[in-house]
Formats: C-alpha cells, sequence, structure tokens
C-alpha cells in the first residue's frame, strides 16, 4: 500500500461526477423553496453535468490495456486501512452511465411534482450521487458508506410523495427500508470478516483487488460462509426469491423517480456486488453456492413471471417483472462463466434503461389518469400517442424483442449458461414465453382498444416530459443495434479485472467437483 | 517534571468554579440570573482548551502513590465530560430561565457531577473512584428531582435516590470483599494479587462489581430505573445522565474491571457473563424501544441498546476493544446530544415531550428536525454519520477475537433500531402539527444543534483525527 495519494491521468473525472450532483443539491438548499422552476432547472443541470462527464469517461475509456482507469486513491482512514479509492473499468462504467442516465431522466420524469419541491430534488441528487458512489468505489468501506447513504433518503421519499394503494406508503417505506437494512447487517458481518481474514497477517485492507489478492489467506470454510452472507445481503437488495417481497410492494408506495432509480440502478448494487465482491474475492464460495442459487434464481423467473400475471396494478406487474428480470441476472452470476458475466452485466444496464422508462411512463399515466389500476384505463393510444410509444419500447423491451439490447444481453446470457447449467437454461426461457404474455396483455388492456370518452381531456407528454422516452429509447434501440458498444466494454471489463481467469480456475473446479 | 497542581488544575477549577457559582447566585438578586448561563459556558470552554492541550502535551504519571492517574486515557474522558457538560448548558439556558426556583444551583450542581465524573475516570484507586461516582451520583440525585413542583420528577428522583444507593451499597460490598482479600484498594496492587486465583470471595467482589457500575450503565438486568427516571427529570439533566454518567462508567469498567478485575482466571467465565449480558442488552434495549411514545423514554432504551453496543468493545478487550469504547463514548455524546437539545426544545416550547407532539416539526422547526433525524441516525449507525464508524470500530473488534455471534448481534440489532428512529422522523417529516406553535431555534441553543450535526457528519466522513485521539488514550493504559 502506497502512503502517497496515486493519481493516474484523469483522476479528478470521477470526482466530479460525483460531486456535480451534491453541488446543485447544495445550491438548491440555500434557494428560496417557492422557486420551484429554479430548482428543477439547478437539479437538472447538476445531473447533466454527471451525465456529460460520465459519458466523456464511457466514450474514453482505453478498453485494449483496460482494468481501473481514471483512478484517485487518498488513504482516508489509516488505522482501519480504508482508502477513498475510486475508479471505473468495464463492469462499473456501464452502471454509472446508466446511473447517470437514469438520474437525468428521473429529474424530467417528477417535473411535474409539485409538493415540497425543494426537498425532493434535494433528497433525490443525494440518492443518485449515493447510487452513483457506490459503482465507482473502489474500497469495500466506501462501497458500503455509499449503499447505506440511499437508504434514508428512499425512505422520506416514499412516505412523503409516495402513493398508498393496496398497501399504505408507510408500510411500503418501512419494508422497503427494513428489509434492506437487514440484508446490509448480513452483509456488514461478511464484510468485517473479510476484512479480518485479509489482514490476519497485518497491513488490513478494504481495496477489493487487493481483497482479491489475499485469496489464499481464506480457506474455503470461510468463503462459503462469507460467501452466503453476501448472498443474503446482496440477494435482498437483487430481489432474489426469497428475499424479493419488499420489491413489488416498494416500488407501487413510492414516487416515480424513486421507483425508476430504485428498479433501474439501486437493485443492480447487488448484481453488481455480487460479481465483484462475491466472484471475484471469493471464488470457492461462489462454486460452492452457485448451484443453490441458480436454483432460487430460476424460480425467482418462474414465480415473479406467474404473480406478474395476476396483478391489476401497473406498477406491480413491473415490480414483479423486475424480480422476474433480476432472476437471470443471477442465473448468469451462478453460470461462473465469462460469456455469462458479460451477460449479466449488460442484462442490468438494458433492465434498467428498460425498467426506468417503463415506470416513468407509469408515472405519467398515474399522474393524468390517477389510476394505475388496469382495469381502468384502455385505449390511452388515441389521445397519448406518444406515451404510448414509450410504453411499447419499454413493454418490447422487456419481452426481448430482438433490436432491443434487452434481446442481445438476454442472449449472451443463455448462451453463457446453457452449457453449465442446462436445465436452468430451458426453465429460464421458458419463463420469457410467461413475461410476453402479462406484457402483452398490459400494453393491449392500457394502450389499445376501443377509444374511452372518460380520458378525452389527457394532454399528451410534451415538453421536458418526453425527455425520459427520447433518451431510454434511443440507448435502447442504438446499443441493440451496435451492442458492441456496451458488450465490449463489458467483456473488456471480464478480460481485464482478471474476472475470466477467476471463473476458469472455478470452473474447472466444477467439473471435477461438484457436477 | 511536574508538580500536583499542573495535572490536577481542571478538577481544581472546576471545583472552584462550581463554588463560585453557588456564591454569585446567592448574591445576585433572584430576577437577574441570566448571566449565569454565559459565566459557565465560558470557564467550561476555558478549561476545555486547557484539557485539549494537556491530552496532546501534558505529563503522563501516577501520583499521590497511584492514588490518582494522568494519563491520556483520563484526559480522554475529562474532554468528553467537558464536553458534554458544555453543549448541556449550552442548549438548556431558556430551559432553565423558566425554572420556577433554584436557577443559580443548577449550574453548580452540573458542574459538581462533571467533577465527580473527571474524578471516575483519573481514579487509580477505588476509594477515589468510589468517592468520584458519589460526588456525581449524589449531583445527579438532586437534579433529577430538580422540578420540585412537578410530581414525576419529584417521583424520579426518590427512585433513583433509593436505586441508586442500593446499587452503591452493592458496589461498596464488592470493594470491601476486595479490600479483604488483597490487603489494598489500589489497582495495579490488587491486579498483581489477585492474578491467577479464582476464589468464591473473589468471584462474588467482581460480580459486585459489575452489578454496582452495570446499573451506572443501564446494563440489562440492571436497567429498570433509567426509562422512568429520564422521562421524570428535566430534559438538560436527562442528557447529561444519559451521556456523561455512562461514560463515566464505562471509563471505570474499563479501568476497574476490564484491567484489574480480569486477572484472574475468571476471564473465561467472565467473558461469557459479560457476552449474555451485552447480548440481552441489545434485544431488549431495542425492542422495547419500538413501543414507545415519549421521546425521552424512547432515547432511554435506545441509550440502553447502545451501553450494550459499547459492552461489546469491553468484550473484545485489549486496545482495539478499548479505543472502540472510548471512540463510539466520544461521537455517542455528539449523537445523543444533538437528539436531546431538540427535545429539551420540544420540552421549552410546548412543554411536552411525547413524540406525537412532534408532528408537523419539518415546518415548524426544519432545522431542529435535520438535526434530530442526524443524531437518530447516527444513533442507529447509518454511514456516513459517525455512529457507522464507531459501531465498526467496536464489532471489527470483537469479531477480531473470534467473537463473530455478538457481532452479529450488533449488527442485527441496529438495523433494527433503525425501525423506531424512523418512526420519529416519520412523525417529524409527515404528520400535520395543526394547531401547534411554531417553535423557532435561536442562539446558543442553535449553536448546540448545528454544532453537533456538523460534528456527527465531519466524524463519520473523516474519522482518523479521533481515532488516532482514541488508540493513543488506549495506549496509554497499558
Amino acid at each position: 500500500m502506497t502512503a502517497l495519494p496515486t493519481v493516474s491521468s484523469m483522476s479528478m473525472l470521477l470526482p466530479f461526477t460525483l460531486l456535480a450532483p451534491l453541488a446543485a443539491m447544495l445550491l438548491i438548499v440555500f434557494l428560496p423553496k417557492e422557486e420551484t422552476k429554479t430548482i428543477k432547472i439547478v437539479a437538472a443541470m447538476g445531473m447533466l453535468v454527471s451525465l456529460v462527464l460520465s459519458l466523456y469517461a464511457f466514450l474514453n475509456y482505453q478498453w485494449e490495456p483496460g482494468g481501473m482507469q481514471y483512478t484517485l486513491t487518498i488513504p482516508w482512514i489509516p488505522d482501519l486501512g480504508v482508502n477513498l479509492a475510486l475508479g471505473v473499468d468495464g463492469l462499473s462504467l456501464p452502471m454509472l452511465l446508466l446511473t447517470n442516465l437514469i438520474g437525468f431522466a428521473s429529474i424530467y420524469a417528477s417535473w411535474n411534482i409539485d409538493k415540497r419541491v425543494k426537498e425532493f430534488f434535494v433528497l433525490l441528487l443525494i440518492l443518485i450521487a449515493g447510487v452513483m458512489g457506490t459503482f465507482i468505489a473502489r474500497d469495500l468501506f466506501i462501497f458500503f458508506l455509499f449503499y447505506e447513504i440511499v437508504v434514508i433518503p428512499i425512505y422520506i421519499m416514499v412516505i412523503i410523495w409516495g402513493s398508498t394503494k393496496r398497501v399504505t406508503k408507510e408500510y411500503a417505506a418501512m419494508k422497503l427500508t427494513i428489509y434492506l437494512l437487514i440484508g446490509s447487517a448480513f452483509l456488514l458481518v461478511g464484510m468485517v470478516a473479510l476484512y479480518l481474514a485479509a489482514g490476519a497477517n497485518g497491513n488490513p485492507t478494504f481495496m477489493f483487488d487487493q481483497l482479491s489478492a489475499r485469496q489464499d489467506l481464506y480457506s474455503p470454510a470461510f468463503q462459503k460462509v462469507a460467501f452466503a452472507l453476501m448472498i443474503v445481503g446482496f440477494g435482498s437488495l437483487i430481489s432474489m426469491f426469497p428475499f424479493h417481497s419488499w420489491s413489488p410492494d416498494g416500488y407501487a408506495g413510492a414516487p416515480t423517480a424513486v421507483s425508476m432509480i430504485h428498479a433501474g440502478v439501486l437493485k443492480k448494487i447487488g448484481g453488481y456486488g455480487l460479481i465483484r465482491l462475491g466472484i471475484y474475492v471469493l471464488p470457492v464460495g461462489a462454486s460452492f453456492w452457485a448451484p443453490y442459487i441458480a436454483t432460487l434464481a430460476v424460480i425467482s423467473v418462474l414465480y415473479a413471471a406467474f404473480i406478474a400475471l395476476a396483478q391489476k396494478d401497473l406498477k406491480y406487474v413491473v415490480g414483479y417483472s423486475s424480480v422476474s428480470h433480476m432472476g437471470y441476472v443471477i442465473i448468469a452470476v451462478a453460470a461462473l462463466n465469462p460469456t455469462a458475466a458479460t451477460g449479466a452485466v449488460g442484462m442490468m444496464f438494458a433492465h434498467g434503461v428498460m425498467a426506468a422508462l417503463f415506470f416513468s411512463m407509469i408515472g405519467f399515466i398515474y399522474e393524468k389518469t390517477h389510476t394505475r389500476n388496469i382495469a381502468d384505463l384502455g385505449g390511452l393510444a388515441h389521445q397519448m400517442p406518444r406515451l404510448a410509444i414509450g410504453f411499447m419500447i419499454a413493454g418490447m423491451a422487456s419481452l426481448g424483442l430482438p433490436g432491443t439490447v434487452n434481446f442481445i444481453t438476454e442472449f449472451t446470457i443463455f448462451m453463457g449458461v446453457i452449457n453449465v447449467l442446462p436445465v436452468h437454461a430451458i426453465l429460464g426461457i421458458a419463463g420469457i414465453i410467461f413475461t410476453a404474455v402479462y406484457i402483452l396483455r398490459t400494453i393491449a388492456n392500457v394502450l389499445f382498444g376501443p377509444r374511452r370518452a372518460e380520458w378525452d381531456h389527457l394532454t399528451d407528454i410534451r415538453g421536458p416530459e418526453l425527455v425520459p422516452l427520447v433518451i431510454f429509447g434511443f440507448v435502447i434501440f442504438f446499443a441493440g443495434i451496435f451492442p458492441n458498444v456496451l458488450l465490449g466494454m463489458i467483456d473488456s471489463g471480464v478480460t481485464s479485472s482478471g474476472l475470466a481467469k477467476v471463473l476458469e480456475t472455478v470452473s474447472q473446479a466444477k467439473i471435477g467437483g461438484l457436477f | 517534571m511536574f508538580n500536583i497542581t499542573t495535572v490536577l488544575t481542571p478538577e481544581i477549577a472546576l471545583a472552584v468554579l462550581s463554588l463560585s457559582l453557588l456564591a454569585i447566585g446567592l448574591l445576585i438578586p433572584a430576577g437577574a440570573r441570566k448571566g449565569m448561563m454565559p459565566l459557565t459556558v465560558f470557564s467550561l470552554m476555558g478549561v476545555l482548551g486547557y484539557t485539549l492541550y494537556d491530552f496532546f502535551y501534558g505529563p503522563e504519571a501516577a501520583f499521590l502513590g497511584g492514588l490518582y492517574m494522568h494519563d491520556q486515557f483520563a484526559v480522554y474522558f475529562k474532554i468528553l465530560f467537558l464536553a458534554a457538560a458544555l453543549l448541556v448548558v449550552l442548549s438548556s439556558g431558556g430551559y432553565v430561565q423558566k425554572l420556577p426556583k433554584h436557577r443559580g444551583e443548577f449550574y453548580s450542581l452540573l458542574l459538581m457531577a462533571t467533577l465527580g465524573m473527571m474524578l471516575m475516570a483519573g481514579a487509580g484507586e477505588l476509594i477515589t473512584m468510589y468517592v468520584g461516582l458519589e460526588l456525581m451520583t449524589i449531583s445527579f440525585y438532586i437534579l433529577v428531582a430538580y422540578l420540585a413542583e412537578d410530581a414525576r420528577s419529584s417521583e424520579a428522583g426518590v427512585k433513583y435516590l433509593i436505586l441508586g444507593a442500593t446499587s452503591s451499597a452493592i458496589l461498596l460490598y464488592g470493594i470491601s470483599l476486595i479490600y479483604g482479600l488483597t490487603g489494598s484498594t489500589e489497582l495495579l496492587e490488587i491486579a498483581s494479587k489477585l492474578s491467577g486465583n479464582l476464589t468464591p470471595a473473589s468471584l462474588l467482589a467482581t460480580v459486585f462489581i459489575l452489578a454496582g457500575l452495570g446499573f451506572k450503565i443501564s446494563l440489562v438486568p440492571f436497567h429498570l430505573w433509567s426509562p422512568d427516571i429520564y422521562e421524570g427529570a428535566p430534559t438538560p439533566v436527562t442528557a447529561f445522565l444519559a451521556i456523561a454518567s455512562k461514560a463515566a462508567a464505562f471509563a471505570v469498567l474499563i479501568r476497574v474491571y476490564l484491567l484489574t478485575m480480569n486477572s484472574q482466571t475468571f476471564s473465561a467465565t467472565g467473558q461469557t457473563l459479560l457476552f449474555v449480558l451485552a447480548a440481552i442488552t441489545m434485544i431488549v434495549g431495542n425492542l422495547i424501544a419500538i413501543p414507545q411514545t415519549n421521546i425521552k423514554r424512547l432515547l432511554a432504551f435506545s441509550s440502553i441498546a447502545q451501553a450494550g453496543y459499547l459492552m461489546v468493545g469491553i468484550i473484545a478487550g485489549g486496545i482495539s476493544g478499548i479505543k472502540g469504547v472510548i471512540f463510539y463514548a466520544m461521537i455517542y455524546v455528539f449523537a445523543n446530544m444533538g437528539a436531546f437539545a431538540v427535545a429539551t426544545l420540544v420540552a421549552e416550547k410546548q412543554g411536552s415531550s411525547e413524540i406525537k407532539d412532534l408532528a408537523g416539526f419539518w415546518h415548524r422547526s426544519p432545522l431542529a428536525t435535520v438535526v434530530m433525524t442526524a443524531s437518530l441516525l447516527s444513533l442507529a449507525g447509518i454511514p456516513p454519520l459517525a455512529g457507522f464508524v464507531g459501531k465498526f470500530y467496536l464489532f471489527s473488534a470483537a469479531m477480531d477475537q473470534g467473537n463473530v455471534a455478538i457481532a452479529y448481534i450488533g449488527f442485527v440489532m441496529s438495523m433494527i433500531s433503525v425501525y423506531y428512529y424512523l418512526s420519529v422522523v416519520k412523525v417529524m417529516f409527515l404528520a400535520e402539527g395543526d394547531g401547534l406553535p411554531e417553535v423557532p431555534v435561536h442562539g446558543a441553543m442553535k449553536f448546540t444543534m448545528v454544532f453537533t450535526m456538523l460534528i456527527t457528519i465531519a466524524i463519520g466522513l473523516y474519522p482518523t483525527p479521533l481515532a488516532k485521539m482514541a488508540i493513543a488514550a488506549a495506549q496509554s493504559l497499558f
């Protein structure tokens, strides 16, 4: 461990990306609360800076050497060995970009908020910065710090701006918070155990690469226990069966922007953590638990898809569908091979964009019609054609239509999974059929059918409201048609971070051992 | 070399200050006692400044034949008590002005209690420790019953008197057993004479001392007094009782229990005993806090739970465990002080401490709401607030010793504690406080709130300076 801060080229890029929304947040704190328009514009500007910087980082990232780039390391708590270490590689950069895309769009999805505007945007910007921090941290302690920062703003946002439907918003908020916090208690124990095991010979560290480099200090028994703790922690975050039940209730209670960020990126911290911390640092534990995880994941896929079939509330449909889609990510993680890992990260990106688009469109529908009940809606495409386009794009992406990025990533996942876990792969693919059924039925019942006079007064989305549609629509099709922009990046991350190597050794051990 | 007066300066200053405040209170007419608060504040700031200097540059020695220790550990706790006293005084200005009588003596008694705590932290033998403890406790007997016209305050005072006296008796019995066994009250000598031998009498003495101190830190099953007394006592007194007296008892617990009594072969059994007590304390404190409707009672149960977390550090022992305990004790001062400052404000303006009377506080007093939220979340251990780092130190020290189970209970219970802390936050943000008054925050109260919140955030973001101080203090013991 070097005592001096190591500064590579462009080391300040990530801190600025992280600080832009916080700077906007501080500015908003000092604005008078009547100036709602100014507040919204300042929030949007802050997120625009972040978005542009992370786009620049994405485009300027060198695939060839790969590895962590734009790194910055500052010793932070020397006696614990905590470093404020930032950096991104092919695995985290898509997640960072996704966070900023959704963050930026979520500001516009909340453009019509008129209740306690100032507080809303202050909390929203803290939330976005917190999520962003988890993806750019190279230090486990800092990673965890950022992760926990997001929990409380979400709670406050749900209880104030949420909506009470099947469950009250207070209940939804508390359920969400307690599930995530109990999960994080498991994670904390695993994290401390890992930290102590890695620091057994002195020189304690939290750095991901250091933790991974010291694998010979972790006995197989330790790896199994530690990985089990991680699975509970990250599994509840990514809403893996049986830790999923917070997710639909939480999304249904939350305001649109929170649903977008939660389903879009926050959940992905679970998948990202499983890869970055689980497989990368604890490969033996991962290969021990992989078959069980894969089975739970298949249950997630099918069970959530079945429940989604029966839902009446739009947000519950998308909520259960996101549980189901996250199942694919977990299957891919459990397959333990580079192709599936690439697919897993790609799927997280693709699902994030799709879910955010879906929730923003549902948000607009709810804002205009004051209902999310599928039976009360119908024929909305007559009155709101642009909104219908957005809803359609999200639906088609959700069921993995070729041409959308979701198709590419699902395909990659099953390419990777089919050789290792054939039964799981087939059951997982079967899940797509259910997805198609509930998505198409929802679209048909909400958008199409005879024109209903009661909705004639509705105005279509326009102006700022179009921003989410334009951004996400563009990303879904652009990355669907030129998938290499995304998958090449992720692939370079899987290769250069040493993950591919880890996976190779693990899967070899597996052939002799578990299968 | 040094002479005894330079080393004892803070204690002497505090004793003089307390007595002169008493005299001033008598000399000036009853209506004009507003000046007492600034007087106390500035004198305390002077003493605190000197103590800070003393921590970094002062000599380190045991003197009067080991009767009194002047090491960084003791000075660290003196800083803690003085900071707590200062914050309590700052936040109690308005409250004390509303007291029906005896306003002059309030600050004098507060300083007397502080002096007792400082003696406890420095005591190198049992009688000095006991004198300090009684000085603190007797001052508190008066302070708790300060609202003499209020039935609940008087009831709390009587309860505290009876239970406190009983616990003192038990403690004293333990001390006398030790004296009988070893012929000494000096800690170092006791440690060397007791080492290795576990007799029924020494076991009894150890447990009695643990029980006596356990009462002060409201360790389950010696906790039953605290909710009633916290609720009945004047709010600033509750704050001081919850924060400083507990820290003082922990200082003694470390010096007397961990470093002296643990030299017996008792330590393995003792470990199990502490383990069970800490686990029960964390579980009971957190679970009973959930249904509370009074903010002071809620904070009382939360402080029971916090004592359980601190016990985890005692179980771990060693430098890392002690570091964890004293680090956490310091941040606990600021987090709790923020919460109690808000409680004092509400008690002062609305004459109530029910949680439902915090309704709509976000509209009525945004600053106080933010401070309360930050304080409670720090107590719950949510990053980036200081409580998280503190818990991390405590629990990682325990896990390092192989005590995974207790750390695990700690982590899970602290996540559960978020539930009741958030219920308070929910009332403040969500409920409409129709008909309740505006609660503006001014002057010293505003300073206390902002200061505690900034410290809580700053230590959470960059704990290194305080961690270094805590390590230095812990090392000075060995």
